[in-house]
C-alpha cells in the first residue's frame, strides 16, 4: 500500500515540522516563551499542520480523481467494434479492472516479474491460465485488447501514483519549509492555526450540504437519463406498473403511489390514536413512577431496527392474518391469497411508529402551559374534559406536525414493506390483497442483475427521487408547523 | 384613596363558609402549612397576606383541592365548606370546584373566542338548557367581569388577543359564570399594570356582593383596599387572622407588625 | 370604595345540594372520565403489549438457533479413498472430491450400527442422508490438514442434517414431512434410534455465534460470525468519519457561525437530512460510490460511508444539544481571562461536552447498525459471505455481509430452517444495539450535569 506509507510519511514530516517550529520559535524569542506572541505550541502546530494539511487534501483529491481519469482514458481506447454482443463498455472495463488487479498480484507474489507482467502477450500466453495459478479466477478467456488496455491501465496507474507521490511530497516539503521560514517570535502563529481549524470546521459543516447536493444531482442525472428513455406523462400519469426485461415496460408511479399511501395511512390508523392517547395519558394522568418505567419501555420500540419489523411483519402477523383470512383459515373465507398484505405491513408499521408519535406528541403536549390545564381545572372541568376541549385545541398544531412527521416516516419506509407488502402494483381498496410500494420497487429494480442504460433500472432513481421529494415537502411542513408552534408558548 | 384609613362597613350577620380545622400540608418532606386554623365568612374579601414563600397560596389551592394535581402534595385536617368536608372521600373535586372557583396569577385564557372563553365553565357543567340561556349566562358573567362593554363586539375574537387586564377581568368573569359560591383568587393583579389593578380591584369590591372571596396578595396596600378580613401567613403559619382594620393599624403578633412595617418580607 | 348595603340579588343557587352526594351530571362526566382514562391505559397496554409480542416472538423462535442436532461417528478414513498411492503428497490429496468422502460416512453409520447392535431397513445412502451436506467437506478439511491421519479411525461430531435438527426442536413432525423429498419417516424413525442410543444430540452451537454463512441448501451450518464482522468493519469507518465530522460540524454551527443566510440553510438541511428515508442514502451510495468511483460492490468500507452519511445529522443534532447545555458563562470566564474563543471552545466547552457527545455518538452508532435498507442497494445482500477477512484493508474492501443483510438474506431464503437462524440473528443484533444504548445511558447517568 504505497498510499498508505505516503500517509505515513506526510505524519512524520509533520510531526518532524511541529518540533522544528517550536525549536525555531523558541529560538527567536531566546528561550523565553513571554516573548513570543503566542504560545510555543502553536508555532509548532503552525508548521505541522501547513506541511500536512495541504498535502493531504492534494492526495485525497487525487485519489478519486485518478481513477476516474484513467478509466476514460482506458475506455476510450477500446473501440467501440470491438465490444462483444450482449456486453456493454461498463462489462468490458470491469474485465480490463480484473485483469489489471490480477496482474498486480502475479507481480506481488512472484509469478511474473515486472517487465514479464507488462510485455506479456495475449496471442502467446494463456493469460488466464497463468492468473488460474495465483487464485485469481477470470470468467473468461482474455482477449487481447483487453490485456492490451490492462497493461496500459497499470502503466498510467503506476505513473499516476508516481507523480502523485512526487506532487503530495513536494507540496509538504514546501508547506514546511515556507511556515519555518515565517516562525518569529512576532509571527502571530495562533491566529494562523485558529484560522485554519476554523476551515476545517466550517468544511465539515458544508458536508451535510454537500450530502443533500450529491443525494440531489446523483437522483437527478439518472432520473434524466430515465426520462429520455420513457415517456414522463406514463412516468407520472400512467396506470399501470409493469416492468419487463425485454422492454417496451410500462412504468407508471401511481399504482406505487397507491400501495404506498394506503400502507402508510393503515399504519397512521394504528399508530396515531395509540399513540396520541399513549402520550396523553404519559402527560396528564401518569404518575412519575409511572411515567419514568413505561415511557423508556414504549421508546424501546422506536431503537428496534426495522429488519426486525420486517421479519415479524413476514413470518408472524403475515402468517397469523392468513390464518384467518385465506383460504382454510379460521373464519372459513378466503380473502387473502398470501401472507403478505397491505394489512400485515401497515399494522406492523403502525407498530413501529406509536412511539414516534407518541414521544413527539407528549412534548408537544407539555408544551402547553400548565396555567392553561389549571385554568380549566379550577373551573370544576374533570382531567378529561381539560384534555379534550383546551389542551387537545391548543396542541393541536403541533400534533398535526406529528403526525405528518410520523406520515413521512411511513412513505420512506423500506425494510417492513418490502417483506410485508408484497409485489403486485395495483388500485385496490382491499386491504388484505398484496400491494407493492415506492420502496419495495426501488430496492427490486436495483438488485440483482441491474443495467445502468435500461430504463427498467433507471426508473429506480425517478421514483427515488419523488420519494424524497414527497418526504422532504411533508418534512418541511411539519417542521415549520412544528416551530410555529412552539413559538407561541415561547 | 388614602391606604390606611379604613371605611368602617356593615358587619352583618355574615355566616361561616368555609371552615379550616388543624390543617397541615405537605409537599414531599416539607411540612408547608402548619396547623391553620381559619373561618372565612360569606359575603365578605378576605385576603392572604405575607412574605413570598409562607404558604398562603399553597393554603388558598387547598380549599378547591387544587393541590389535588401536585402528585407529591397531602392534606390532613378538616376543611369544612358549608359544614362538609371538602375532603372527605365521597367528595368530587370537580364538584366542589364548581362551587369554588378560582382565578390565578397570570391571566390563563384559553385559546378560544371570548364567548367560548366564558361559555366553558356552564358548558362543562350543563348549565345552560339552550343557545339562548347559555348567551344571557356569558354576557351577564362578562357583566358581572366589568368587561362586557369592552368585548361585546368581538365575542368571537380570539381571548389570547386581549390586553392583559382585559384577559384577567375575562378569566374572573369565566369563573364567576359557573355560578360559584367562593371565588379564590391566587395574587390575581401581579402580572397587571396599575391602572388594570384598579379595575381588577374595583371589581373585585362588586363581587362581594354575592361570592365569598379569597384574595391572596403580596401587596399590604392592596389587602387594606379590598379586603375586609385578613390572614397573615409567615413560614407556614397563620401568625394572625382578623378585621383587615384590627390588622392593619393594631396587629397583636410581633411579627405581623413588622411585616406591615417592612422590617420582613 | 362604596358601600354595598343593597341585598344581592336573590337567586337559586345551581350548585344546590349537599358536595357528599354526587350530582347526576357528575356521574356521568365521571363515567366519561373513566372511559377516557381507560383510553390512555389501554393505549400504553396495547404499545406494551406489542414489545412483550415482539419480544417473546424473537425469544421463542430465536433461541433454537443455538442449540443444534450433532451426531457422533467414528469414521475410519481409508487410505484406499483418500491416498491411492500413499504416499501423503498434499497434492494428491487434495485431489479427492468431497464426492470421495461420502463412502467413508456410509461406513461410519455400518459400524455404528454394529457397535450399537441396532437394526434398521434403511439403505445406507438414506443413513447417511441425516448427515448435513457439509459433512464430507468438514472430513475433507480435516485430513487435508492432517493428513498423517489417513488410515486411523477418528471421531467426529457431524452436523444433522436441517430436517433432523427441525424434528429435535419439534419444527418438523411425521405428518408435516408428508410432501417432504429430503426426509422420510423411515429417516426419522432411524434417527429415533440414534437419540435413544446417545449417537445424536442436541447440544449449544458456537459455530452460529462465530461461523460463516452457508449455501441455501444447508442451513444448519449458516452463521453470523462473518457478517458480524462486516458490520464491525462498517461501525469502524462509520466511528472514524462521523465523529470527528460529526463533531467539528457541531462546533462551527454552535459557536462559530454567525447567523447568515448560509448557517440557515445548513441548520436546514441537517434537520431535513435526519428526516430523508434511509433507501435514498442507498440510492445515493449505489450512484456515487459504486457507479460513479468504482469502489468495490458489497465492501464494508462502501456500506460505512453510507452510513457515515446517515448518521452524521444524528450525530451533529445530539452534539449541538451538549454543547447548548454548557452555560455561557464557561465561555465568559474563560474569554474574561484572555483565551481566544477557539481556546475557550476547545479547553473548556468540549471538554464539559464530551459525554453528550459520546452518548449521542453510541445511539447513532447503534442506529446504523440495525439499519438495512441502503445496504440492500449497494449489495450487501446476496452473496455468500464464507471467510472472515485476514487483514484491516482486505475487511474493508472485500465483500462482506452485514447483520441487519445477514438477516434479510435468510429471511428470503425457501427453506424455512433459516428462519430460526434469521430470528436467532436477531437476538444477536438485539443484544449488541441493549449494550450499546445501556453504555449510552450509563454514561448519561454518570456524567449528567445540571448546571
Amino acid at each position: 500500500m504505497p498510499t498508505l506509507w505516503l500517509v505515513i510519511a506526510l505524519l512524520a514530516l509533520s510531526a518532524l515540522g511541529f518540533v522544528l517550529g517550536r525549536q525555531r520559535a523558541m529560538q527567536s524569542a531566546g528561550g523565553d516563551t513571554r516573548a513570543l506572541h503566542s504560545l510555543p505550541i502553536y508555532y509548532g502546530l503552525n508548521v505541522g499542520l501547513t506541511a500536512l494539511l495541504p498535502a493531504l487534501a492534494v492526495l485525497l483529491v487525487w485519489l478519486f480523481a485518478q481513477p476516474m481519469f484513467i478509466e476514460n482514458q482506458i475506455s476510450d481506447m477500446i473501440p467501440a467494434e470491438l465490444i462483444p454482443e450482449n456486453s456493454t463498455r461498463d462489462l468490458v472495463m470491469s474485465d480490463v479492472r480484473r485483469v489489471a488487479a490480477g496482474l498486480d498480484l502475479a507481480v506481488e507474489q512472484g509469478a511474473l516479474t515486472e517487465t514479464a507482467a507488462a510485455n506479456l502477450r495475449a496471442e502467446l500466453t494463456d493469460v488466464r491460465a497463468r492468473l488460474g495459478e495465483i487464485g485469481v479466477a477470470l470468467g473468461s478467456d482474455v482477449r487481447p485488447e483487453v490485456l492490451d488496455a490492462a497493461q496500459e491501465y497499470r502503466k498510467m496507474t503506476a505513473t499516476g501514483n508516481t507523480v502523485m507521490t512526487i506532487v503530495v511530497a513536494l507540496l509538504a516539503l514546501g508547506g514546511l519549509a515556507v511556515s519555518y521560514a515565517r516562525t518569529h517570535k512576532d509571527y502571530r502563529a495562533r491566529n494562523v492555526v485558529e484560522q485554519g481549524v476554523l476551515a476545517l470546521l466550517i468544511l465539515a459543516a458544508s458536508l451535510a450540504i454537500l450530502t443533500t447536493v450529491g443525494i440531489v444531482l446523483s437522483m437527478l442525472f439518472e432520473t434524466m437519463n430515465f426520462f429520455s428513455l420513457h415517456q414522463w406523462v406514463d412516468f407520472f400519469f400512467g396506470t399501470t406498473w409493469a416492468p419487463n426485461f425485454r422492454g417496451d415496460s410500462e412504468l407508471s408511479i401511481l399504482p406505487l403511489l397507491w400501495g404506498t399511501l394506503y400502507i402508510s395511512f393503515i399504519a397512521l390508523l394504528v399508530a396515531v390514536p395509540v399513540g396520541l392517547f399513549a402520550a396523553i395519558y404519559l402527560s396528564e394522568y401518569a404518575s412519575n413512577t409511572t411515567r419514568s418505567i413505561a415511557k423508556p419501555l414504549l421508546e424501546i420500540l422506536a431503537g428496534i431496527p426495522t429488519i426486525v419489523y420486517g421479519l415479524f411483519a413476514l413470518l408472524t402477523v403475515g402468517p397469523l392474518l392468513a390464518g384467518m383470512f385465506a383460504k382454510g383459515g379460521l373464519l372459513g373465507v378466503e380473502w387473502m391469497a398470501g401472507a403478505t398484505s397491505v394489512l400485515t405491513a401497515g399494522v406492523v408499521m403502525g407498530i413501529m411508529l406509536i412511539p414516534f408519535v407518541s414521544s413527539l406528541s407528549d412534548d408537544i403536549i407539555n408544551a402547553v402551559p400548565q396555567t392553561m390545564r389549571d385554568g380549566s381545572l379550577g373551573l370544576g372541568a374533570t382531567r378529561s374534559e381539560t384534555v379534550r376541549q383546551v389542551v387537545l385545541p391548543a396542541a393541536l398544531p403541533g400534533i398535526v406536525g406529528a403526525v405528518l412527521l410520523a406520515a413521512s416516516r411511513a412513505i420512506g419506509e423500506t425494510m417492513i414493506v418490502v417483506m410485508g407488502a408484497g409485489a403486485i402494483a395495483k388500485f385496490s381498496l382491499n386491504p388484505l390483497e398484496s400491494m407493492t410500494t415506492i420502496t419495495t420497487r426501488i430496492v427490486s429494480q436495483l438488485t440483482g442483475d441491474t443495467d445502468f442504460a435500461s430504463p427498467e433500472t433507471l426508473v429506480a432513481f425517478a421514483l427515488g427521487l419523488t420519494l424524497f421529494v414527497l418526504t422532504l415537502g411533508l418534512n418541511v411542513l411539519a417542521l415549520y408547523i412544528v416551530r410555529k408552534y412552539r413559538e407561541q408558548y415561547e | 384613596m388614602n391606604d390606611m384609613t379604613f371605611v368602617e362597613r356593615t358587619v352583618d350577620t355574615r355566616q361561616t363558609k368555609i371552615a379550616a380545622k388543624n390543617v397541615q400540608v405537605y409537599y414531599g418532606e416539607t411540612h408547608a402549612i402548619k396547623d391553620v386554623n381559619v373561618e372565612i365568612e360569606d359575603k365578605t374579601v378576605t385576603a392572604f397576606i405575607g412574605p413570598s414563600g409562607c404558604g398562603k397560596s399553597t393554603f388558598l389551592r387547598c380549599l378547591n383541592r387544587m393541590n389535588d394535581t401536585i402528585d407529591i402534595c397531602r392534606v390532613q385536617g378538616d376543611i369544612l365548606l358549608d359544614g362538609e368536608d371538602i375532603y372527605d372521600k365521597r367528595v368530587d373535586p370537580v364538584q366542589l370546584r364548581a362551587k369554588v372557583g378560582m382565578v390565578f396569577q397570570k391571566p390563563n385564557p384559553f385559546p378560544k373566542s371570548i364567548y367560548d372563553n366564558v361559555a366553558y365553565g356552564p358548558r362543562i357543567h350543563g348549565l345552560a338548557k339552550n343557545k339562548a340561556e347559555l348567551d344571557e349566562i356569558v354576557e351577564k358573567s362578562l357583566r358581572r367581569g366589568a368587561i362586557w362593554d369592552e368585548v361585546k363586539d368581538r365575542l368571537d375574537a380570539p381571548g389570547t388577543g386581549l390586553s392583559g387586564g382585559q384577559q384577567q377581568r375575562l378569566c374572573i368573569a369565566r369563573a364567576v359564570a359557573t355560578e360559584p359560591e367562593v371565588l379564590l383568587m391566587d395574587e390575581p393583579c401581579s402580572a397587571l399594570d396599575p391602572i388594570a389593578t384598579a379595575q381588577v380591584e374595583e371589581l373585585i369590591d362588586d363581587l362581594r356582593q354575592r361570592y365569598s372571596v379569597v384574595i391572596v396578595t403580596h401587596s399590604m396596600q392592596q389587602a387594606a383596599r379590598v379586603s375586609q378580613k385578613t390572614a397573615f401567613f409567615h413560614l407556614g403559619n397563620l401568625v394572625e387572622f382578623g378585621e383587615t382594620g384590627q390588622i392593619f393599624t393594631n396587629p397583636e403578633d410581633p411579627r405581623t407588625e413588622s411585616y406591615i412595617t417592612g422590617r420582613i418580607g | 370604595m362604596t358601600d354595598h348595603s343593597q341585598s344581592p340579588d336573590t337567586q337559586p343557587s345551581k350548585h344546590a345540594g349537599s358536595l357528599l352526594s354526587p350530582s347526576p351530571g357528575t356521574i356521568k362526566r365521571n363515567r366519561a372520565e373513566a372511559r377516557f382514562k381507560g383510553y390512555g391505559i389501554a393505549a400504553i397496554a396495547v404499545g406494551l403489549l406489542m414489545l412483550l409480542v415482539l419480544v417473546f416472538t424473537i425469544v421463542s423462535k430465536g433461541v433454537g438457533a443455538y442449540t443444534q442436532t450433532f451426531i457422533t461417528l467414528d469414521v475410519e478414513l481409508l487410505e484406499s479413498k483418500l491416498d491411492k498411492k500413499g504416499n501423503r503428497n498434499l497434492d494428491d490429496i487434495k485431489k479427492v472430491t468431497t464426492f470421495g468422502y461420502a463412502p467413508l460416512i456410509k461406513n461410519a453409520f455400518a459400524t455404528k450400527l454394529e457397535e450399537l447392535g441396532l437394526e434398521t431397513d434403511l439403505k445406507a445412502k438414506d443413513q447417511a442422508k441425516i448427515v448435513s451436506k457439509s459433512a464430507a467437506a468438514q472430513l475433507r478439511e480435516y485430513v487435508i490438514a492432517n493428513p498423517d491421519m489417513i488410515g486411523k479411525t477418528v471421531t467426529f461430531k457431524f452436523l444433522t442434517n436441517s430436517r433432523v435438527d427441525g424434528y429435535m426442536k419439534g419444527r418438523v413432525s411425521r405428518e408435516s414431512i408428508a410432501k417432504d423429498k429430503s426426509i422420510s419417516v423411515a429417516q426419522l424413525d432411524f434417527v429415533d434410534q440414534l437419540v435413544a442410543a446417545g449417537v445424536i444430540k442436541k447440544t449449544f452451537n458456537l459455530d452460529f455465534i462465530l461461523g460463516a454463512d452457508a449455501s441455501d441448501q444447508r442451513p444448519e451450518a449458516a452463521g453470523m460470525g462473518v457478517s458480524m464482522v462486516g458490520s464491525l468493519f462498517m461501525m469502524l469507518v462509520v466511528l472514524a468519519l462521523a465523529l470527528p465530522i460529526g463533531v467539528a460540524a457541531s462546533i462551527y454551527l454552535e459557536e462559530f457561525a454567525p447567523q447568515n443566510w448560509l448557517t440557515d440553510i445548513i441548520e436546514v438541511n441537517i434537520s431535513n437530512l435526519a428526516a430523508v428515508p434511509s433507501i435514498v442514502f442507498g440510492i445515493l451510495g449505489l450512484a456515487v460510490f459504486i457507479n460513479y468511483m468504482h469502489l468495490p460492490t458489497s465492501a464494508p468500507l462502501v456500506g460505512g460511508l453510507v452510513l457515515t452519511l446517515m448518521t452524521l445529522p444524528t450525530i451533529i443534532i445530539s452534539t449541538r444539544a451538549s454543547l447548548k447545555s454548557v452555560p455561557p458563562s464557561i465561555r465568559d470566564a474563560a474569554l474574561g481571562v484572555g483565551a481566544s474563543k477557539m481556546q475557550s471552545v476547545f479547553h473548556h466547552v468540549l471538554p464539559l461536552a464530551a459525554p453528550g457527545i459520546l452518548t449521542g455518538t453510541i445511539i447513532g452508532l447503534a442506529q446504523a447498525l440495525g439499519e438495512t435498507a441502503p445496504l440492500l442497494l449497494i449489495g450487501m445482500v446476496g452473496f455468500i459471505a464464507s471467510n472472515a477477512p485476514d487483514s484491516l484493508s482486505s475487511g474493508l474492501l472485500s465483500p462482506n455481509s452485514a447483520m441487519p443483510a445477514q438477516i434479510y438474506e435468510w429471511a428470503k431464503r425457501a427453506d424455512p430452517a433459516f428462519y430460526e437462524r434469521a430470528w436467532g440473528g436477531i437476538i444477536i443484533l438485539l443484544v449488541f444495539l441493549v449494550t450499546m444504548n445501556t453504555v449510552a445511558v450509563i454514561l448519561r447517568r454518570r456524567f449528567e450535569r445540571r448546571w
